[in-house]
């Protein structure tokens, strides 16, 4: 061996006790489900099968909303707020205990690499719970009015990018504010959600708090349309939270949606390039570009492009793409398919309209579902690449010769999620934060969250917030 | 010529550098830390670090017993296996270069250098004078490589082009006799913008090498320094063609460290970089430590501390 190349260092999955198939976590049980029918769920990475999970139809999830209906009357509402706290306090330390465990399944299921499960995921998901777990006692002082109340029975649905994580953005604040709960996780990541079931059960949970129907769209929509949920909370694509929107006008339903994204991530020509260079990759090719506020357009002043497009590129050639249960892998497996043919239409699109393509020399596996880190320069507002939120770990590059350029270019998009800033002036980023429509605002950072922190779109990138104490709204009727 | 080295000169070039993000900075040399180095890359980065040691002692109480001990670890640093590599270099005081030196040629060590610290090491505050004088003995003596360092007084009043002289002066001493290490103390200059205005100001002046520390302040070689610095030498390579090389000193006792800073190098200034004619890391207790590991992975388990030996 002549250089350093790192031999493989594999999380093992030892540690996990995975059944062939599993029900729904109805009441405190895992139940049979009544249409009899299970799908499979699978490894992005090696497209194996992980295990069989139960298909939740529309009586299914009728049962699940009835038991946190009972839930809600007869047991969850009659416990003083402190004690809700211990319960969530509770689960957050089962968490950390079977941190591991949680990281390694979610890596199989997502396709994430193992890094990322168990330095962002797993620890970010138990901090939800404990901050969540402080506010239990406390919603008198959210500025929520006196005694703000839940809703009731919420019906929360998930997507497959961060699958316990989003789990801990809806569950926690959901039980803090004392409301139950039926989950709809995603079709292709349903297995974390399935092992946080397990994790009530070893919490005592009361039974029916929270309830667990796995599924399609289908079954998204038979909860979203159920008579007797008080609430929707959404995290997904913007044309499902258009369809849910219209699917509860004119109901008592309230809904909170966090949706899509195109954040414009500004480099001013006095950044600090070498940490800007970190960050454009961070916020780009974390989680493989799966993050609804990546920053998938990169907006470079023109008199330093050459300087931090050759930076990029090669620290573009370090990322390393592979077996995402290696500790050193960077980037890991596209979740599936169906994501893969749209990152690949998309891209394909950028290549016809006249962009400039370039990718690292990569080796991709021969099985599962892959994509290398990919950026686009030479993209106009007008590309479809520049528009539409190609969720995958493709950039695209347009440059602005302007401050006032910059933010134009940044607001022109129908989303509103997210956006970066890069530069070592204090007033410039003031000055452009404030001119940014853009729900979160990282300057010199990017993907940095905290539970304290609320996080939400303006625009068609969604309704509401989630986290902090303007999370804690969207669970609450109170004076708002 | 990038700059002319007038104070104005290189007050416009170091000033129009980009600026450091500390946050940013600390959490890239974090993230690269979390590498996980087994099996056949752990052999090599063990021997490869190994190689690449300044094996060092600069106590007040050095003697000539003790230096020879050090030379005959430097060549021969596990004497039970002779597939352990020599290290880097043996790096000691001035007035100790002589015996070093004729101890080194007398055990077959000829091929390893002696490094002398120089200009009023490890403060730096002595006269011009004194400190071309105390390079001059130590180039007398047959150092193969001066380990200077910078005049932190200077560069943080800002009189640049003092630091830049003394550099320059010190370089012409060594010629083509010496390789020319430049200590910034970076534990002394704190911002990792002033690390990096550092890093250019010696490269500009003539360094073959930049080093972080003298070892007698805390903190020493940290990871975000290192890694401030190894993306200076990988951009000046960009703006020259010329490659400088790199030595941490200071703080790293144990494989695991040693094996970041690698990892640090791998992925910042690239593998053109990882050989000691480009990195080195000056220490004393680590060798020991790469010694015990390279046992275990050779063994499969930990041998008790009496089997390596002292220096």
């Amino acid at each position: 061996m002549t250089n350093f190349e790192y031999a493989p260092a594999l999380e093992s999955t030892a540690i996990l006790d995975i059944a062939s198939q599993y029900g729904l976590f109805i009441n405190g049980k895992f139940v049979d489900p009544k249409t009899a029918q299970y799908f499979p769920t699978i490894n992005p990475a090696n497209e194996q099968l992980i295990s069989q999970v139960a298909f939740a139809g529309e009586t299914d999830v009728d049962d699940a909303v009835k038991a946190a209906r009972n839930a809600y009357e007869k047991s969850w509402s009659k416990l003083s707020a402190a004690e809700r706290g211990k319960y969530l306090f509770r689960i957050a330390r089962i968490l950390q205990e079977r941190a591991r465990e949680f990281a390694v399944l979610e890596t199989l299921d997502n396709g994430k690499p193992i890094r990322e499960s168990r330095d962002v995921d797993v620890p970010l998901a138990a901090a939800h719970f404990f901050y969540h777990a402080g506010w239990s006692d406390k919603l008198k002082y959210s500025g929520l009015g006196n005694d703000p109340k839940p809703h009731g029975v919420v019906g929360q649905i998930i997507p497959w990018n961060f699958p316990l994580l989003m789990l801990a953005w809806k569950v926690a604040p959901a039980l803090a504010t004392g409301n139950t709960v039926v989950l709809k996780p995603a079709e292709t990541t349903p297995m974390t959600a399935l092992l946080f079931a397990e994790v009530c059960q070893q919490a005592d949970l009361p039974a029916g708090v929270i309830n667990i129907v796995t599924g399609d769209g289908s079954t998204g929509s038979f909860l979203v349309n159920h008579p007797d949920v008080d609430k929707i909370a959404f995290t997904g694509s913007t044309g499902v939270g258009k369809a849910i929107a219209r699917a509860v006008s004119g109901t008592k339903k309230s809904v909170t949606l966090e949706l899509g994204g195109k954040a414009a991530n500004i480099v001013f020509e006095d950044a600090a390039i070498d940490e800007t260079v970190e960050g454009i990759v961070n916020g780009i090719f974390f989680n493989q570009g799966h993050v609804c506020c990546a920053g998938s357009r990169l907006l470079i002043q023109e008199n330093i492009q050459d300087e931090v497009l050759e930076k990029l590129k090669r620290r573009m050639a370090s990322i390393r793409v592979g077996d995402p249960l290696d500790k050193n892998t960077d980037l890991g497996a596209i979740n599936s398919a169906e994501q893969l043919s749209r990152i690949t239409e998309l891209s394909a699109s950028g290549d016809l309209e006249g962009a400039h393509r370039w990718s690292p020399q990569c080796d991709l596996p021969a099985a599962g579902f892959w994509y290398p880190p990919t950026i686009f320069t030479g993209v106009t507002q007008a590309h479809r690449i520049a528009r539409e939120e190609i969720f995958g770990p493709v950039l695209s590059v347009l440059t602005f010769r302007t401050p006032q350029e910059a933010i134009e270019k940044a607001n022109n998009t129908p989303y509103g999620l997210s956006a970066g800033i890069w530069s070592e002036k204090g007033s410039r980023i003031l000055w452009a934060s404030q001119q940014l429509r853009a729900g979160v605002i990282w300057a010199n950072t990017f993907n940095k969250f905290d539970p304290a922190s609320p996080f939400g779109g303006y625009k068609e990138s969604g309704w509401g917030r989630e986290g902090g104490r303007h999370g804690l709204s969207a669970y609450l009727k109170g004076e708002k | 010529m990038i700059v002319d080295g007038s104070e104005s000169s290189l007050k416009s070039f170091l000033s129009g550098l980009p600026g450091v993000d500390q946050v940013g900075a600390e959490a890239r040399a974090a993230m690269l830390a979390t590498r996980s180095i087994k099996t056949t890359s752990k052999n090599w980065a063990i021997d490869t670090a190994i190689s690449m040691v300044d094996l060092t002692t600069l106590e007040g109480a050095d003697t000539p017993g003790k230096i020879k001990a050090l030379c005959s670890k430097a060549v021969r640093p596990d004497p039970t296996d002779p597939s352990v590599p020599s290290v880097g270099a043996v790096c000691v005081y001035n007035d100790m270069v002589n015996i070093a030196r004729t101890h080194l040629d007398s055990i077959g060590g000829q091929y390893i250098p002696v490094a002398a610290v120089s200009t009023a090491f490890p403060s730096g505050r002595a006269s011009l004078a004194v400190k071309k004088q105390d390079t001059q003995d130590a180039l007398d003596n047959g150092a193969g490589e001066i380990d200077m360092v910078i005049d932190r007084g200077a560069f943080l009043s800002g009189h640049l082009g003092q630091v830049f002289d003394e550099i320059v002066m010190i370089k012409e001493l060594c010629g083509e006799r010496a390789h020319l290490k430049v200590i910034f103390e970076t534990g002394e200059l704190v911002t990792y913008d002033n690390v990096r205005k550092a890093s250019y100001l010696a490269m500009l002046a003539g360094a073959d090498f930049i080093k972080t520390s003298t070892g007698k302040i805390s903190p020493a070689a940290t990871a975000p320094v290192v890694l401030v610095m190894l993306e200076a030498v990988r951009d000046y390579f960009g703006m020259t063609g010329k490659r400088i090389g790199v030595k941490p000193a200071g703080g790293i006792r144990n494989t695991k460290d040693a094996i970041k800073q690698l990892v640090l190098v791998n992925e910042t200034a690239g593998p053109e970089w990882l050989n000691p004619g480009l990195f080195r890391i000056g220490a004393s207790a680590l060798l020991n430590d790469l010694l015990m590991q390279r046992m275990k992975m050779r063994d499969g388990y930990y041998a008790s501390p009496t089997y390596v030996t002292l220096d």
